[in-house]
Order: structure tokens, then sequence, then C-alpha cells
């Protein structure tokens, strides 16, 4: 019983590394000030650029080296248009996210059904053979280890570097942030990169550890699940730790029903993680005030240097 | 140091700077001596606020030149400005609200993080110059008196030889600005160089020992306030002599027709005001001003007589029936008129034509809808109204609301309220922002109303328009309303006195 | 001296660059479209050939492209709406399918039906179906204040994977040999063909109606007018007393009862069944569409046209040269990029701006 729990919990683990490096670049970029609705599209972008390097090179750094490279590729795009173009923020990560599920699907496709050995989990010594504990924490793959720690560094970052101080001014007025003379768009061009070389990770892990294949459109909503997450945590590295392996839970657990051979449909068993988004923002957004608390105040709103004339 | 007679420090000249449809500066030239306080002066759109970016540069000038301590220098950006050694107070302040004190007074110097050193040395600037502060706090916490001190510490921390400092006292109280000119002669006394911008000139009369004034963009003269009356002051600003509005005799007493009765709504956000068991009472023919520092319930205030909050039912009373339940529109039906503080986005809306701007408050009374559709003819035969009768000066009633100028959008909101022919008319800072010939029109076009028999209420932080224009002044502090004082019993100093009252307390009581 | 571009806001009306903006946009598309094709090995203009003009130097390639304009302009009319009042909907697939299910349970359940009465039923089980799925979001929002963005995109998830379970189970077809398709639709809940020989069918009427409703309703009616106000200054909107969760159900009631009837011409025109995939993603697309249409009813007729070829192009692309379908999502996706970066021009103009005389220079 408890290698089967073992197991489960695990799985959870991998279930929640994307979301999780997803989320933190996310939450990275919004508290800088800007919404990129673009993650599922860099993601996707980013499963198959790791696949890709990683078939070709033969070499699994590279592999995720190259997913980080193109995520950060595809968020200088929308970048550019928000930034320099002062285009509208929502629509242009939505044309991300159509544009990254189009192009991966295109340069993807000779890659369908071609196998790939994935990331193979490192023990790391001493502790892995500790009893239960060994197995369910030290046993991992080398993404997960470092999801862990861009949790811990990001929280580092926002609250104890200067940088991190003038990245959340930079999201709180961003006037006021240009009035004391910060260079707000390259701040924000910075933190988007960064977002779009995390949802990359977050899209090779999917295509090398988590199942190592490429399908199209394999990312499967995660992206957006990731920004839903960014909310539940209200803006908090540790609380999006929290929230990735809670909604890691549920698509495993979902998966698990499935396998215990409990009869109920898989594609309804399948709804479980996108409904489970929609409660928890529910529960969430139903205290107005607090998310209006925690939301960095310029979230979305177009910056010009002559904006307050 | 001693007296550094007539030493410049910072000297511009020729400087041009244009936006679209305006030369804000037009080959301004203007010179800053060490250890002087230098006033400038102008009328809302005068180029100040654009000539004072340039000095700081978050502003790129078309031409110019500017030396600096001798140098000629090309100031890009504000960090440069720093570090010559020019700093700013900005009149909307460059705080970041949800941040704490300390946080905001590293962001404020380069390469500073906020750690127990800079706490030290915030505290200790604090105690020199009578301004105590606690670092610890978040700014959203602070009293509008509290965040301009936080401001001021943030630039003598820098060591500054240049101060500059937009409108300081517009929002505060007098008191507050007595203690805040003591404060600034004292940092004039070290040597540094301040430069003060106001349009109000008792105050450059009573702080400054040289002055500019500028008006259209351009400079129109130099002098010494202190020997100018405010009259031949005034009358280099606005290019005229303009008429003063007198408040008329109260024409009606009779029952009120516009009654508050313990109105009490609680804080929307955190960092708001509740109000707090508010009652006040207005007679046709009455002009009742509220008077307050901004952000002591102003906004709640305004939203709950306009409907835009509802409250009890017995909360508000229109010609004894009791409407505090009802919306907007009901309100709007009942007779009462409403011109809110923000012009653009909440008075009007800046991408939309004048005539559709017309149609916004317009409809719920006038008949501009013909079988179920909007009746454009008529629209905007009632935009026009608007126009022609309170000067409007606008291209067509096709020209959007985000292009006109402030006093103009102003007249254009407050003739729509007035020609809907209100019983009762709410206004918040009707000259809040407005040029001097646009502020004559409306302060006098609300004494008309009022003459007409119609209740006005005026919110305002401006003291000298409310003891101007209204019969009766009562005071919002902390989101409660003094009793009324007629005006013609008490003076600006005694209402900034109630104004501070609760104001201080608070402050007192968390430091 | 240096001279410095400034992209400075425009204050008057952007006049002909309204349209401008969208040309530059198709030209820029088709410039990065060939680049796209010759990095992929195809000769360029061959494959342009066949993506744009192949389909449409047809009698029959016309009336494809009215029929697959044809919910393309439905969703993105209601999608307009939307996004005029600020409320980002971006689940029109999700409720087109929706409605797609709901018309299809009639068409499933009386099977042998030769009732008149069926087609309307159906259209209004679509629109219903539809309505449903948005009025979800809309009532998170309004209730519990959570984003419409997230709820409405997890619900196309949600939809899609209803319409795989009801194929896969209680409604596949009893005599189709296990494959996950529904029963025929009969004869009844046909859409009727409007254009003898080509599938052209009668709901490019509706789709020109929302056109010509759409245009009524937010230029000269009151309820256009509260979205408008609403999307464009939300305080001025509470200010003339709109409700803002009012707008917030009409916007999404609207989109979603659109959408829902584009998935209901689909299964009961076209398609003619209730297949695992009945949308190669027009709801999605729409969202394009309106963009490219400056959320217009009439340039979004155009811009449905437009984005139709599109999805034919791709269709032949992959026919005649073999290139995966996913191209035609690459061209949408490009498009809305340089749409959205040509906008500048419409809110800014360039302006050319000398630096201040830097320091040292001798002259001015």
């Amino acid at each position: 019983m408890t290698d089967v729990l073992i197991a489960m919990l695990i799985t959870i683990v991998s279930a929640a590394t994307p979301l999780l490096f997803a989320a933190l670049g996310e939450l990275v970029v919004e508290k800088s000030g800007v919404l990129n609705l673009g993650v599922e599209g860099m993601m996707v972008m980013g499963a198959i650029a790791g696949f890709a390097a990683t078939t070709h090179s033969g070499s699994l750094a590279l592999g995720v080296a190259g997913a980080a490279f193109i995520g950060a590729l595809m968020a200088s795009v929308f970048a550019f248009l928000v930034l320099v173009l002062m285009a509208n923020q929502v629509a242009s990560g939505l044309a991300l996210t159509l544009f990254g599920i189009g192009l991966s699907a295109l340069v993807g496709s000779s890659f369908v059904g071609t196998p790939l050995d994935g990331l193979d989990p490192v023990a790391i010594p001493g502790l892995s053979g500790l009893p239960v504990i060994g197995r369910l924490l030290f046993n991992h793959d080398v993404l997960v280890y470092l999801s862990l720690g861009m949790v811990l560094a990001v929280w580092w970052f926002l609250n104890r570097t200067r940088a991190g101080l003038i990245l959340r001014a930079v999201g709180e007025s961003h006037d006021s942030a240009h009035a004391l003379g910060y260079p707000v768009v390259w701040i924000r061009f910075a933190a988007i990169l960064f977002g779009g070389a995390m949802a990359g990770i977050a899209g090779a892990y999917l295509s090398m550890a988590y199942t190592p294949m490429w399908s199209e459109n394999m990312s499967a909503g995660r992206g957006w699940i990731a920004l839903a997450l960014v909310v539940f945590a209200t803006w908090r590295p540790l609380r999006v730790l929290v929230g990735a392996y809670l909604f890691g839970g549920v698509t495993i657990a979902q998966l698990h029903i499935q396998g215990a051979g409990i009869d109920v449909s898989s594609q309804l068993l399948s709804m479980l993680p996108y409904l489970a988004t929609i409660v928890v923002l529910v529960i969430i957004s139903r205290d107005g005030a607090r998310v209006r608390l925690n939301a960095p105040a310029s979230l979305g709103r177009i910056f010009h240097s002559s904006g307050s004339k | 140091m001693s007296t550094p007679d007539k030493q410049p420090l910072i000297s511009l000249s020729g400087i041009c700077r244009s936006y679209p449809g305006v030369l804000a500066n037009d080959n301004v030239s203007l010179t800053i001596n060490k250890g002087e306080i230098h006033g400038l002066i102008g009328e809302n759109g005068a180029g100040k606020s654009t000539l004072v970016k340039i000095m700081y540069g978050s502003v790129r000038p078309d031409s110019g030149r500017i030396v600096f301590n001798g140098d000629e220098v090309s100031i890009d950006n504000p960090a440069f400005a720093r570090r010559l050694g020019i700093a700013m107070v900005f009149q909307h302040f460059s705080l970041f609200e949800p941040m704490t004190v300390l946080e905001n007074v590293a962001l404020g110097l380069a390469g500073q993080s906020a750690d127990a050193a800079l706490a030290g040395r915030l505290v200790e600037t604090g105690e020199r110059y009578g301004m105590p502060v606690d670092a610890d706090r978040t700014v959203d916490e602070l009293s509008v008196g509290e965040r301009q001190r936080i401001e001021i510490l943030r630039c003598l921390l820098q060591d500054p030889e240049l101060l500059i400092m937009d409108e300081p006292t517009s929002v505060l109280t007098p008191q507050e600005s007595n203690a805040l000119f003591v404060t600034l002669r004292k940092i004039a006394e070290e040597g540094r160089s301040i430069l003060f911008i106001s349009h109000k000139l008792d105050e450059v009369r009573a702080l400054c020992e040289t002055s500019t004034v500028m008006r259209g963009g351009k400079v129109v003269a130099q002098c010494d306030p202190r020997e100018e009356s405010a009259a031949t002051l005034a009358k280099l600003m606005v290019g005229e002599d303009l008429a003063e509005v007198e408040r008329p005799p109260r024409s009606a007493s009779g029952a009120p027709i516009f009654e508050i009765n313990d109105l009490n709504v609680p804080a929307p956000y955190p960092g708001a005001s509740a109000l707090q068991s508010i009652s006040f009472a207005v007679s046709p023919g009455e002009i009742f001003g509220v008077a307050g520092v901004a952000g002591n319930g102003q906004a709640e205030l305004l939203a709950a007589l306009s409907g835009e909050t509802r409250s009890a039912r017995s909360s508000v009373t229109v010609n004894g029936e009791s409407c505090g339940h009802e919306g907007p529109r009901a309100r709007r039906s009942r007779g009462i008129g409403f011109v809110p503080e923000d012009r653009l986005g909440h008075g009007a809306v800046p991408d939309f034509a004048l005539t559709e701007n017309a149609f916004l408050t317009g409809h719920i009374t006038e008949p501009l809808i013909r079988s179920a559709m909007i009746d454009h003819a008529r629209t905007r035969t009632f935009a026009e109204k608007i126009r022609a009768t309170f000067d409007v000066r606008a291209a067509s009633v096709e020209t959007l609301a985000g292009q006109l100028s402030g006093g103009n959008l102003q007249k254009f909101i407050l003739g729509r309220e007035i020609l809907l022919n209100p019983r009762v008319l709410v206004v918040a800072h009707p000259t809040w922002g407005v040029d001097a010939g646009a502020a004559v029109l409306i302060r006098s076009r609300l004494v008309e109303l009022a003459q007409t028999g119609a209740a006005v209420v005026v919110v305002s932080q401006d003291l000298d328009e409310l003891l101007q224009i209204s019969h009766r002044i009562s005071v919002l502090t902390s989101g409660t309303l003094s009793g009324s004082m007629a005006t013609a019993d008490v003076t600006a100093e005694e209402l900034g006195l109630l104004m501070m009252e609760t104001d201080g307390g608070q402050y007192a009581h968390t430091a | 001296m240096r001279i410095l571009p400034e992209l400075e806001p425009r204050t008057g009306d952007p006049g002909h660059w309204r349209f401008t903006t969208v040309l530059v946009a198709l030209a820029l598309t088709i410039i990065a479209g060939c680049i796209m094709f010759s990095l992929l090995g195809h000769a360029p203009l061959k494959a342009l050939h066949v993506f744009f003009i192949k389909p449409v130097s047809s009698f029959n390639g016309l009336a494809e492209l009215g029929v697959k304009a044809t919910p393309l302009v439905l969703c993105a009319i209601g999608l307009a709406l939307c996004f005029r009042a600020n409320v980002w909907n971006i689940g029109a697939e999700g409720q087109l399918t929706l409605g797609a299910l709901a018309a299809s349970w009639f068409a499933i359940t009386w099977y042998e039906s030769e009732s008149l009465m069926l087609l309307p039923v159906m259209i209004v089980a679509g629109v219903v179906g539809g309505m449903f799925w948005a009025g979800i979001p809309a009532l998170l929002k309004t209730r519990f204040n959570a984003n419409e963005i997230l709820t409405s995109l997890m619900l196309v998830y949600v939809a899609q994977l209803l319409l795989a379970y009801l194929v896969h189970g209680p409604w596949k077809d009893p005599d189709g040999f296990s494959f996950p398709e529904s029963r025929l639709f009969p004869d009844a809940s046909a859409v009727p063909r409007i254009l003898p020989g080509t599938r052209l069918h009668a709901g490019a009427l509706f789709a020109l109606a929302s056109v010509a409703a759409a245009w009524l309703m937010l230029g000269k009616s009151l309820p256009g007018y509260r979205i408008r106000v609403t999307g464009s200054a939300p305080s001025a909107a509470r200010y003339a007393g709109f409700s803002a969760n009012a707008v917030v159900w009409l916007v999404l009631l609207i989109s979603g009862g659109l959408a829902g009837l584009a998935g209901m011409l689909e299964v009961a025109g076209p398609i003619g069944q209730l297949v695992p995939t009945i949308s190669p993603g027009y709801g999605f697309s729409a969202i394009i569409v309106a963009f490219l249409g400056r959320l217009h009813p009439v340039g979004i007729l155009f811009a449905g046209l437009a984005l139709a070829l599109s999805f034919i192009g791709g269709e032949l692309l992959q026919i005649e040269m073999g290139l995966p379908l996913a191209v035609t999502l690459v061209f949408q996706g490009m498009l809305l990029f340089f749409l959205l970066g040509s906008d500048v021009l419409l809110n800014y103009r360039l302006v050319w701006r000398k630096g201040a005389t830097p320091a040292g220079s001798a002259h001015d």
C-alpha cells in the first residue's frame, strides 16, 4: 500500500513541476506589471524545442537550454508588441498562444511518433537511501530540483534584493518608477524574457520527462492553469508551490481513479483539472479586496513615458 | 554656508518643447541662484510642469541649453539629474502604495537597499528637519501630508543642490503649509536651492525671494514677489483683470430640499475612509461647501450622494422623499445633478465625441431616445446648446472629449448637468486644474444656479473657493463631517484647524 | 545633435490609418508567409498561390468561403460585443460546442423525425446551449469576481471533453461499427442549402443578419451605448447608472448565443452528425476575426471572409503540397501579431525629436 502511495506521490511531483515552472515565470512577469496570456503558446513551443534539440543533439541539457531559449524568443515577440508598440496585452498574449500552438504543430509534424529517452531520476547520495522519504524527496530528475530551487530563488529575488524591489515598484506604478528614472520598458522586457524561458522549460519537462514524446498541442491547457495558479497564489512564490502540487494532485488522482478500474468515463475524469481551476479561481476571487490588495497595481496597463504629462 | 551671493546654480535658456497642438514651452529662460527659494508661478497649462520635467530629465526639450554649476549639461534621464544634485517632489507623488516607507526611500536613492542603516539615516534626517516618520509603515496607511514628508525626506537623503517642489501645498491645510515653509527655509539656509511651483500667490509672496511668471508657455516676468501685490502677480499670471465672483445673498431659505441624515457607508476597500453618521441639509438657493484634505472620505461621500454607492433608504432625502437606496438613474429622475471629480473617464468618456457625452446623463431625463434608438439629431442639438451656453471651446460637438483642455471639459460637464435643470447639484472640485478664466465662469454659473432656486453642494479642497461662493461650510475629516458654519463667520485658518484635527491626531497615536 | 524617434499619442481621428494598418498587417503576413514557406523548403509563390488564390478561383470555392465564414462571423460578432465592453470572453469555441451538443440531442433523439419543427427547435436549442455555457463565466464574474478569461477558456476544454464523452459513449451510433460518431441526423434537421451545387447553407443568412443587427445595436441603441461606455470608461458607466453586471450578462449571453448558433449550424449543416471534432478552431480564430474587423460589425464580415480563406487555403496546402494543417494557425497567429503591432500607428504617431545638446558640444 505504501508503495502505491509513494508511487502516486512521486507522479504528483512530475505533474506539478511544469505548472510550477510556468507559474513562477508568469508570477515574475505579472509582478513587473505585465499580463502575458501567451504562457500556453510559449510552453508548447518549449515542448517541441526541447524535444527537437534533444533528438538532434542527443543532449538533454541542450534540449532544456533550447526550450528555454525558444520560450524566451517567443516572449520577446510579445514583449516587443506590448512594450515598444504598446499593443493590448490581452490580445497580444492570445496571439502568442495561437501562434505557438500552430507553429509547434508545424515544426513538430516530423517528430510525431519519435521515441525519446527522457530525463532520468538523479538520486541524491546518502539521502535517497532513506526509507520512504528517500524515494519521495531525493530521487527525482534534475528539473524537479531546479523547479524547487527556482521557488526559493524567485522568492529571494523579489523580497530580498534591490533588483526585486525595483521590479515590484515598476509593477505597482510604472509612472512613479519612470518618474524616479527607472527604465520601465527594459525591466519589463527582462521579466517577460524570464517568464518565457520558464514557460519553455515547463514545456520541455512535458516532452522530455513527464511523457517523453511529442504530440500536437501537448500542453493541453497547462499554460492557462499556470496563469490561474498565479492568481490562486495571490502573487506569492511559496504559494505557487502549494498550488502547483495541489493541481498535480488533482491530475494524478484523476489518472489513478481511471487506473483503479472505477467505472467513470475517462473523458469525464479528464475534466477534473479544468473544473478544479474554475473552482479555485472562484474561491480566491470571491474576496475581491484581497485580490486587489495583492495584485500589482499596474497589471495589464499600457505604459507610455508621457502618460502622466 | 554663508550667503553665496547671486551665484547661479542652474540656468536654462531658449528651452522649447511642443506637444501635439500645444507649444508647452516657448523659448523659456530661467536662472536659479544658490541658496535661493525661487517661485515659479503660472496658471494650469502655463507650461510649469513641462519645464520642471525638463530640468529633472523626464521630458526631453526640442531645443535649448541647460547650464548647471557652470557646465553645459544634457539631462537625459532622472537618474542623471539626481547625480547632478537635482531632486524633485512630484505633485502626484511618485510613491508605491503597498510598499513600506523604507522601501520607497530606498527606491529613490541609487544603489541603496532597504536596510537598517538607511532606516537610521531616515529617522535621523526626519528629526533634523522636524518631519518624524515611521520607516516600517506602508505608504497606503499614510495621510497626504505624511506622504509628502516621505517624498521630501527621500529627496533630502540625496543631499541635493536643487530641490524642485511641484505644487506642494495644493493638498495641505494652511497649518501644514506653514510647517512646510519652515522646513523649506531651513533647507535653503543650508545653501540648497529650491524651485517652488505654485499658483497660490500668497504663498509665493510669503516664501520666495525671486519668482518667474509663466503664461501660455512663455516667461512673462521675473520679479521679487515680496515687492508685488497679489493683484499685480495675478494680472501677470492671467494676462488680464478677472472679475471676482461674489457670493449671492441667500435668496430663499425655506425648508431644506436635500437632506442627508445619519449616512453611514463602510470603507469600500482597505485604506479608504468609512463614512460615519454624516448629516447635513441644503435649502433651495443655498450653496453648501464641504471642505477637507483629499483622502478623508470625499470620494466615498460623493459616490453616496450620486447613488453610485447605495446606502440606507432614509439617509438621503430629496424634497421630503427618501432615496438613499436608489441608484444614479432614479436619483437623477428626482432632479439631482452631479459633477464628479475626475472629468476624463468619470464625468465624460474620453474617446467619445461631445455629442455622445451629452447623451451620457442627458438621456435619463431628456427625451433623447426615439423608438428605442438614440435620437442623434436631438442629442446633437443638446450638445450644441451646452457648447454655446457654457463657452466650451471645441472645434465642433464631434470633437472627442479627451481632446479638450481641463477647463473646457469641466465647462462642458457642468453645462450638461446645469442644462438638465437640476433641483440639487452636487459638484466635486469644480475648478481643480482649470485655468483662471474658466474658473470664474464656473463659479459664477454655480452662483447663478443657486439664485434660480437650486440647492448646490460643493466638495472642494480649495478653501479660498469655498469661502468665496458658499453660504455655509462643513469640514470632512476621516469620514466624519463637522457641524456647519456660516461662511461669513469663519476664516481659512479656523477651517484648517478643523481639517487637521483628526488627521494630526491620527498621526500622533500611531507615531 | 542626436535625433531620436519618439512615439507620441495621437490626439485626432486616426483617419485612413484605421484601414491602412489592416492592409499593412496583411502585407506583412504575406511576406512572413513567403519566408516561412521557403524555410519549409517549398516554393513560396506556389504555396501562396495555393493558399490564397486557388480557393477563390472557382464558384464552388467562393461558396466554401461562405460556408467557413459563417461560423467565424457569428462567433466574432459576439466576441466583438464582449471586447467592446471589456469582457474578455475567449471561450467561443466551448460555447460553439455546447450549442452543437444541445441541438444534436434533438436530432439524435428524434432521428427518424420528419417534423418541420425539428430544425427551428434545434436552432433555439443551439442558441440556448451556447448562452448557457457563456452564462457560467458571466455568473462567476458577476457573482464571484472570477476572471472570465480563465473561466471561459477552461470551459472550452470541458465542453470538448463532454463532446468526446458523448460520441464515445451515450450518443455513439449503435450501427456505427464503434466509430466515435453519432447517428446521421435526419433530413428534417438539415439546414437548407441556398446555392444549388454547393454547400453554402442558410446559416450564411444568419451571419449577415447578425452583422446588421450588431451594427444597429452598437451604433444606435441604448444597450449598445451602454456596452461602449462600460468598455471605454467603466467609471463613467457607473456615473450614468449603467450596471456593469448587466452589461457582462448581456454581452456574454449574446456572444454565447451566437457561438451556439454557429455550432448548431455546423453539425446540422455541413457535418450532418456529431463527430469528435466539429470545429477546426472557429471559436479561437473568431478572436482574430474580431480584431481584424476592428471590432466593427461590417469590418468583421470582411475579416471573416479573410480568415475563412486561410482555413480553405490550409486544407488545400495539405492536399496539394503535403504541408501540415497547422500552417493555417501559424498564418492566423502571424496576422494577429502584425495587426496588433501596426495598431501602434492608429494610436500614436512617430515624431523625430532632437535630443538636448550633449555636454561639451560647442554648437547648438
